[in-house]
This record gives structure tokens, C-alpha cells and sequence, in this order.
């Protein structure tokens, strides 16, 4: 029998400080043992369990695309006992993934020539890039009709990925928005302004064919949705990703549940139209 | 019906229609007998199922901390204590308070009702003269109420309510009674002996926390059992774990415990928590000359430094 | 199928006789009440009880069990390794397992036997168990197992059902585990003509069980309107949030995972969690999706009067043992609770002015 709670070892590759307040990192991790890849075979928008030992396991987005071989891309939040615990953790230090859990954005849909509209706040930005790396590779983009991406962070240093933020506004194939709260840099050339703000401004209008991959902190998400609704946007075709409080990921240990659903092995994708008949408990 | 039970609900009935408070916390008919069940009645016309008798165990100063409303609680000597307690401990704004007391006759331990009946399925029970009369399928048995009270009621020396915005009937005679014979016997044993007695105490301790959660001391926002930066305590039922739970969760009721009995009363597999608590009583007692909640003006001991302070256990 | 008589002075040496093969548990009083204990060499089960205090759900599901153990001693080669400690899972054998809670391992096997994941420690121990029921002659006031898909002569679970008959039990040997435990105990009187008398008994304890906690309507509540209930205010009043329903739940299976450390050896633990505490949904940010004591009364009872119904399609996540009506500290009961639901009928949808 396969033990579901069982981490693959894998090596801390790089561990680099993501935000300027510090408490954001990226950790690039390599598997110890090279089998062990395979059988982590993921699609955008799912989740594993990062394994510290001795202190835990936190369920965190895979940020790295299945379109990037040999390592596997973690940013995580500096909040608890764990996520405090890796903070501290250096390159080559040994650690543990267990996954990959959950379900994925709806790709069997979307690469039917869909346009797709990301919409991203802060630090939930982790499988919203992942999913922009899964449609640009060479390979995908095909698949896809026009691309949009709304992201924005309280300052330009709060931003994540901002290297590859400015090479995708480079590119003609995507169109990014970025935006940010508020900035007293006088040289910033994008966005100033909310998310829902942005979204109103830039989301392409809604039709069958364009789809909302919605993600961020609840504030963001609940001044969001009547934006998208005034777009036209079929609940439907708006599609979150939900964080709830995990332990087992597999959808045995009970406290993720909304409703009948567990947000670990049912979610973490639902679409709107799937929450709005579920209580909010998230 | 007893007196107790017309006298709340006119009086609930008055408060409400009045609206000099938001909503009453009493007791209502349990679904099983021996029991009743903590309530909250807003509505003039629902006082109806507000009712008082020898199972109204439950505490109901527990109810009260965190509340934005003005609401009327009944509170018996040792609910009343309670919210005494609460009060010095800012836990509770008396102004937004209305106390019915009363002066308690006395609660039964059900376990000990039905350990009086040999264990048989207990489907009625009716009180009357200090006498409850039990009834199952085959049988009716009469039992004597001072043989099946709560341990802590048995040796209760404060019946009667501490504060009252009105009193539910004429204070009743207090009675002398040794509260600590079984602490002496624990005090009496060898250090071996006490941990063994100890470990044996808390063997069958499950973590539910309903001891906890009964207690109306115990409304810390996050209990140090479920601190996790840093993390105090194991959570698992390992021995040390939760003796280590009961040990400081007593202490942290030393000078503040009213002996309710909230505790053992709540307690699903009968741990006699009571042990622990009744010893800091004792001490507190002996040391400070002080009984907890008698008195909403005055701190309780551990807060307080006075000169006079005993300090010879200061090494 | 078929039935056996176990004379009562058969029954002792045919339990001393199991323990050869078998890890035995069965109920025993310990200070002043019953639970399930593993039985040491002369010691039997002691069949004078209505129901145990806790339910047998910790012979296959401890209250804390050791996942993984590893060492952070890095001069160790396998530092930081997680690793399966050795586990029992010899076969072993419950005596005297009420129906209601056999049937309820039915129910948990949903949680952790699914098509995606196999929860290793939950199914070896439930493989590695036989399952031997004692009919219920006697159901306690409290008891609804009639009403939630049970009953005190549910096969459901058992191996083997037995019928306390004075001096001696019938055997009902439902399984090739019932045939391997008959035999390992060496019982093998032959009574075919027991059946009708089974099913008489059977008739018999099925009318004292008090019935009437109707759940025939929950299903086709809506989950949303049944969620906004005005009732649950008042349902959810009395509650301290204790953990007393659930961890005497035959059929509450949440738990938490946590590591702990001594020195440089750790290990990986699983020990029951409850939906009643705050810190269950507890989210690193500080954000609670159940917050208050209402959200978490009512996930409770929504879990298995409705989401339990929603999800499996195979009745409610209980199977009306009545524990944690007879011990909620203040007399919170999943009777009325369970007729409130299905009787709830949400308020007509107000006209749009």
C-alpha cells in the first residue's frame, strides 16, 4: 500500500528572499531521489505538503511549472512554526514535499483556444505563475487564445517573480497589467491602483470563450467579483483557488471542508458557480 | 413547579418586555433526565421554557464573558461567585448585568443517581422534600437528594448569591462542612505516592478539554495547551501531556476557583479534577485568608502583591 | 452463513484458546465504567454492559499514533528520514462490539479506503481485525440505532453476531474472518435451527429501540438555506466546545497531524482532532472560516446529517449509539438537532419590491 503521508526527500536548491520586507522566499527544490520526479508528475494549480522534520507539514501552491523540469518552486509566507522553521533553512539542507495534491485549473477547457484573464493579488500569485509559465512554454501557447494577467502588491517590492513580471511585459503574446497599491518611486511605469480598479479598466469583457482564474488575499476577491459580474463574467467561468487551513491534503483529516467539499482533494480549483453552492467557510 | 422556575420566568418576562436587558441566560427541560440545558431566551412570549431545578448544574457565568449585550443571568452561590470573579477580572461590565439569585438548594450528580439505581435505564424523574423519585422501565425508586449531590455541593458552604439584582427567595441557612479531608489524604502521601496516585488520577484523561471549557475561569482567548509558537504542551495522551495540562491549568485557578464543580461535572470519563483545584483552595485559604468571588471589588490573591503577604516559601 | 451454539462454559476456554492466534479486545469495567481493553491471559470480557463509555473505534484508530519516526542526528546516515515504525497488525479480534459501532467502522471506512488514497494505518489495522458482534437485547433510552440506518441486530461490519442466551450464545458466522475465529476458538455445535430464533430476537430488540429521529429528508435539503437555519443559534447556545461528542464518536474520524522531538529523535503523530476547537480551522493569517461556536456546532451536525448524506449517498454519518447524547456536558442532543434539519423548510424567498 502507498503511504499518501509519506514526503519524498528533496534537497534545498536555492532559497532566495522574494518581497522587501523579507518575509516572502522562494525555495527551489531537487529531488534526492531522481525516481521520485516522475511519480511527482503535476498540472498548474496544484498544492503539496512541505515536510519539515521535526517541526510539520504546510500546504503550499507549486509556483514551478511541469514545463520547467529537474526542480520543483515553492514561495512561502513567513507565519508559523513551519514556514518560520524553513525561513531558517539554508541551500543543500534536506527536507520533504509530499504531493502533488489537489486538483489543477481546468486546462482540459482551457486549451480549447480559451482566452485566458489572471487576476492576482500579493503573495497568492505562486500557481497563478505557474500557469503563466504552463501557457507560454513554446509547446502550449497555441492552445490558447489571448492571455491577460491582472497582478497586483501593496509596492513594487512586494511584487513576486518581478524579474520574469518585466520579461512577460516584453512579450507581445501576453498582456500584463501590473499594478500596485501605492509607490513613491517616480521612475514606476505601470499600474497604480487596486486589483478590482485594474480589473475594471483592463479585463477583456466576458464571453463563452474567456475565462477568470481568480486568486488572492479575501479582500481582493470580494471587491473582485462584482467587477467581473459587471463584465458579464458567467460564474461559471470564474475560477478560484481556496486556502483553507490543511493537515492531511488527501481529504481524511477533516477540517478543510466546505460543505460536502474538501478544499485539499476536491479544491483547491472551484469555480464560482461551485461556491456559491457551498457555505463560505473559507 | 418549583417556586424558582415562576419567579424566573416573570422575571425574565418583565426584563424583556421592559427592555431593560437584551436577552435572559437561565436553564431549560433537558432532553434526558437529570439534565438541563443552558438557554437564551430574547423573546417575552419563549420565557416559558426557562426552568429551575436540582440539575441545573451547568455554570452559567461561563456564558457571559465577551458579551455585548445587556443580559440577565440566573446565578446560584457559586454562578454568582463566579461572575464576582469575571467582574474584577473585567470580564464582564456589571452595569450591562442583571443577576437573578439564587440561593441554591443544591445539585445532583446524575452519575451518582444512577449508580443509585443500579445502573438501570432512568426514563423519569420527579423531586419533592428533599427526595427524588426515579423511574425506568419495571421499577420506581426513591432516593434520599443528599446522597446523590454533586461532590462539590455536598460540601458547599455558599449557597447563597454574593451579588443579586433580585433574589429568587429568603437566603437559605449555610452549612459547616470539611472541604479538604481527601486533599489531606494527598498531602499526607509520600512524593512516590502522590505522582502515582496522580498518574492513576489522569489515566483515563481523553484531551476533550471539557473540563476546560466548563470552567468559567478558563476563557483565555488561546489556552497555553494550544499555544504553538512556542508549543508548551504535547498533544497527545501521553501521561506527562496531560498531567502537565491539569497541573497548570490548576494553578492558573489558584485564588480564582469557586468550586462550581463545572469541571468534574462536564468531565465524560469521571477524573475527580477537583483534587487539584481544592488544594490551591486550601492553600489559598491558609495563606491569604481569602475564598475566591466573594467579593467583586477585591483582587484575588495571585494578582496582587499586599505587604503583608506570606513570603516564607520564598527560598 | 450459519449458526452456532457457544455454551457459556465453552465460552471461557474458547477465549483463553483466541488469545493463541488472536490479539482480543473486549469491554471491561475500569473504576466505574466499560471500555474496550486488550485483554490479558484470563481475563474475559465482561458482557454486563449496555454500551461502552468510548466507543471501540480506538482498537483500529488510536487516539494518538506514531506516523513516522526519524532521527535529526546528522551524524546518522538516514538523518532526517521519515520512517514507518514497526506496527502490529497481527490479526486481532473485538468481542463484543455493539452493532451500532461494527456499522460504524463501515461508515469511517469511507473516509480513509478511497479510489485516490488508501490511509495505510486505518486499513491495516481495520484488515488485521475481526469483528465480533454482541446483539443488543437491552438498547439504553438514548439509543436511536433504528432510526440511523442500524440496528441491535445490524450485520453490518460483524464477522460474527452473537445472542447473549443465558447459558449459552448463538453464533452467527457472516464471513470467512467469522469461520477463522469460530475455529481458532474450537467452536462448532451446529445450530441450524437458530435462525428463526435470531430473527425473532432481532424483531424483539428492534421495537424497544426508541425510534422516531426522522432523517428522510435531509438529502433533498438545500445546503446552503439549511446552513442559514435560524435554529442554529439556539442549537449551538449551551455548547462549551468541548471535545466530548466527537472523540466518543464511533464515527468521528478528524485528527491532526503534529511532529514532536526529544533530543535529536522525533517522530511524525496523528492524534483525533475535533471540529468543536477554534484552533481545527484555524488559518496561519489569523483568519478563522469558523470562528464563532455556532460555525463549529453547526459544522458538526451538517457534516453528518448532510454533507456525510451529500457526498457517500449511503445515509447519515451516525449510527445512533447515543453516546454523545448521554455525555454532552450540557445536554446538546443529535435527536432534536436531526429533527430540526429535517423538518426545516427555508422562509419564502421575499418578493423584490
Amino acid at each position: 500500500m502507498e503511504n499518501p503521508y509519506f514526503p519524498y526527500p528533496v534537497r534545498i536548491d536555492s532559497a532566495v528572499i522574494e518581497t522587501e520586507d523579507r518575509n516572502l522566499k522562494t525555495f527551489k527544490l531537487v529531488f534526492v531521489n531522481p525516481e521520485d520526479e516522475k511519480k511527482f508528475a503535476y498540472r498548474p494549480g496544484q498544492f503539496a505538503e512541505l515536510s519539515v522534520t521535526g517541526k510539520g507539514e504546510i500546504p503550499i501552491g507549486i509556483a514551478s511549472s511541469p514545463t520547467e523540469p529537474g526542480f520543483l518552486m515553492f514561495t512561502v509566507n513567513k507565519v508559523g512554526v513551519v514556514s518560520t522553521a524553513l525561513h531558517n533553512m539554508q541551500e543543500g539542507d534536506i527536507m520533504g514535499v509530499r504531493g502533488p495534491l489537489g486538483n489543477w485549473y481546468p486546462w482540459e477547457i482551457l486549451e480549447q483556444g480559451k482566452n485566458v484573464v489572471i487576476i492576482g493579488g500579493g503573495f497568492a500569485f505562486t500557481t497563478l505563475r505557474s500557469s503563466i509559465v504552463y501557457m507560454l512554454d513554446p509547446k502550449n501557447r497555441e492552445k490558447f487564445g489571448d492571455i491577460h494577467v491582472i497582478y497586483g502588491a501593496r509596492s513594487p517590492g512586494m511584487l513576486l517573480y518581478r524579474d520574469e513580471l518585466m520579461e512577460w511585459e516584453k512579450r507581445d503574446d501576453i498582456h500584463m497589467h501590473i499594478t500596485v497599491d501605492g509607490t513613491d518611486d517616480p521612475d514606476w511605469k505601470y499600474n497604480v491602483g487596486f486589483v478590482p480598479t485594474i480589473t475594471e479598466q483592463k479585463a477583456p469583457k466576458a464571453d463563452a470563450d474567456t475565462y477568470a482564474i481568480v486568486c488572492g488575499p479575501p479582500v481582493m476577491i470580494k471587491f473582485t467579483q462584482p467587477v467581473l459580474d459587471k463584465l458579464g463574467y458567467a460564474h461559471d467561468h470564474i475560477i478560484m483557488s481556496l486556502e483553507n487551513r490543511m493537515k492531511c491534503g488527501i481529504g481524511m483529516c477533516g477540517r478543510c471542508n466546505i460543505g460536502m467539499e474538501y478544499v485539499c482533494k476536491d479544491g483547491p480549483v472551484f469555480t464560482l458557480e461551485q461556491l456559491n453552492r457551498t457555505p463560505r467557510e473559507y | 413547579m418549583s417556586d424558582y422556575t415562576q419567579k424566573i420566568r416573570e422575571t425574565a418576562k418583565k426584563l424583556l418586555s421592559e427592555g431593560k436587558v437584551d436577552a435572559v441566560i437561565g436553564y431549560r427541560e433537558g432532553t434526558l433526565p437529570l439534565m438541563a440545558e443552558p438557554c437564551l431566551v430574547k423573546d417575552p412570549e419563549k420565557v416559558d421554557q426557562l426552568v429551575f431545578n436540582s440539575f441545573c448544574g451547568v455554570n452559567l457565568a461561563n456564558y457571559l464573558p465577551k458579551r455585548k449585550d445587556r443580559v440577565a443571568v440566573v446565578a446560584k452561590g457559586c454562578d454568582s461567585r463566579n461572575i464576582a470573579l469575571h467582574i474584577v477580572e473585567n470580564q464582564v461590565d456589571r452595569e450591562r448585568l442583571f443577576v437573578i439569585g439564587a440561593p441554591c438548594t443544591r445539585m445532583v450528580d446524575r452519575r451518582k443517581v444512577a449508580a443509585a439505581v443500579g445502573g438501570r435505564e432512568i426514563s423519569g424523574v420527579s423531586e419533592q422534600d428533599g427526595k427524588l423519585t426515579v423511574s425506568g422501565p419495571g421499577y420506581e425508586q426513591t432516593v434520599d437528594k443528599k446522597d446523590v449531590l454533586q461532590d462539590n455541593c455536598s460540601i458547599c458552604i455558599h449557597r447563597n448569591p454574593v451579588l443579586a439584582d433580585e433574589m429568587l427567595g429568603e437566603k437559605l441557612p449555610e452549612q459547616e462542612a470539611d472541604r479538604y479531608a481527601d486533599v489531606r489524604e494527598v498531602e499526607a502521601m509520600s512524593p512516590e505516592e502522590r505522582f502515582a496516585h496522580f498518574k492513576d488520577l489522569f489515566s483515563e484523561c481523553i484531551r476533550c478539554y471539557a473540563c476546560r471549557n466548563a470552567c468559567p475561569l478558563c476563557y483565555c482567548p488561546t489556552c497555553f495547551v494550544d499555544e504553538s509558537k512556542p508549543q508548551w504542551v504535547g498533544k497527545s495522551i501521553d501521561p506527562t501531556d496531560t498531567m502537565t495540562f491539569h497541573f497548570l491549568r490548576a494553578f492558573h485557578c489558584a485564588g480564582r476557583c469557586t468550586d462550581c464543580g463545572a469541571c468534574e461535572r462536564a468531565c465524560p470519563v469521571g477524573i475527580k479534577v477537583r483534587q487539584l483545584t481544592r488544594k490551591l483552595e486550601k492553600d489559598c485559604l491558609g495563606l491569604f485568608d481569602w475564598e475566591a468571588g466573594m467579593n467583586p471589588d477585591v483582587r484575588p490573591p495571585l494578582d496582587t502583591w499586599r505587604p503583608e503577604d506570606p513570603e516564607e516559601f520564598i527560598k | 452463513m450459519r449458526f452456532l451454539k457457544i455454551a457459556k462454559d465453552d465460552w471461557t476456554r474458547g477465549v483463553e484458546d483466541l488469545k493463541k492466534s488472536f490479539r482480543v479486545f473486549g469491554p471491561v469495567k475500569e473504576k466505574e465504567a466499560y471500555d474496550f481493553r486488550l485483554l490479558d491471559k484470563g481475563v474475559l470480557p465482561d458482557f454486563s454492559f449496555q454500551n461502552t463509555r468510548l466507543s471501540p473505534k480506538s482498537t483500529v484508530y488510536p487516539q494518538s499514533e506514531i506516523l513516522f519516526e526519524y532521527t535529526l542526528d546528522e551524524s546518522k546516515a538516514d538523518h532526517h528520514v521519515h520512517k514507518v515504525p514497526e506496527k502490529d497488525y497481527s490479526p486481532r479480534v473485538i468481542l463484543g462490539i455493539r452493532p451500532c459501532d461494527a456499522k460504524a467502522f463501515e461508515l469511517v471506512r469511507l473516509n480513509f479506503d478511497t479510489p485516490e488514497y488508501k490511509d495505510p494505518y486505518w486499513l491495516s489495522a481495520y484488515e488485521a481485525t475481526t469483528k465480533v458482534g454482541l446483539a443488543c437485547d437491552d438498547p439504553c433510552s438514548t439509543c436511536f440505532c433504528t432510526s440511523a440506518g442500524s440496528g441491535p441486530y445490524d450485520e453490518a461490519g460483524l464477522d460474527v453476531l452473537l445472542a447473549d442466551r443465558d447459558d449459552h450464545f448463538l453464533a452467527k458466522v457472516l464471513t470467512e474472518k467469522g469461520e477463522a475465529f469460530v475455529s481458532a476458538a474450537g467452536w462448532n455445535t451446529e445450530a441450524p435451527d437458530a435462525e428463526a430464533g435470531f430473527e425473532k430476537l432481532a424483531a424483539e430488540a428492534e421495537g424497544k429501540v426508541p425510534g422516531g429521529v426522522p432523517t428522510d429528508k435531509l438529502a433533498d435539503k438545500e445546503t446552503v438555506a439549511l446552513h442559514g437555519a435560524d435554529f442554529w443559534e439556539d442549537v449551538a447556545f449551551s455548547c462549551i466546545n468541548c471535545g466530548t461528542c466527537t472523540y466518543l464518536c464511533p464515527t468521528c474520524w478528524c485528527f491532526d497531524i503534529q511532529d514532536e522531538v526529544k533530543g535529536a529523535e522525533g517522530v511524525r503523530m496523528r492524534n483525533w482532532d475535533s471540529c468543536m476547537f477554534p484552533l481545527f480551522t484555524l488559518h496561519g493569517s489569523g483568519h478563522n472560516p469558523r470562528a464563532t461556536k455556532v460555525d463549529r456546532v453547526r459544522q458538526r451536525f451538517m457534516h453528518k446529517l448532510k454533507y456525510f448524506v451529500d457526498r457517500y449517498g449511503r445515509g447519515i454519518q451516525c449510527v445512533g449509539c447515543g453516546r454523545c447524547v448521554s455525555s454532552c456536558p450540557v445536554n446538546i442532543d443529535i435527536r432534536r438537532v436531526a429533527r430540526l434539519m429535517n423538518e426545516f423548510e427555508p422562509a419564502p424567498e421575499k418578493c423584490p419590491a
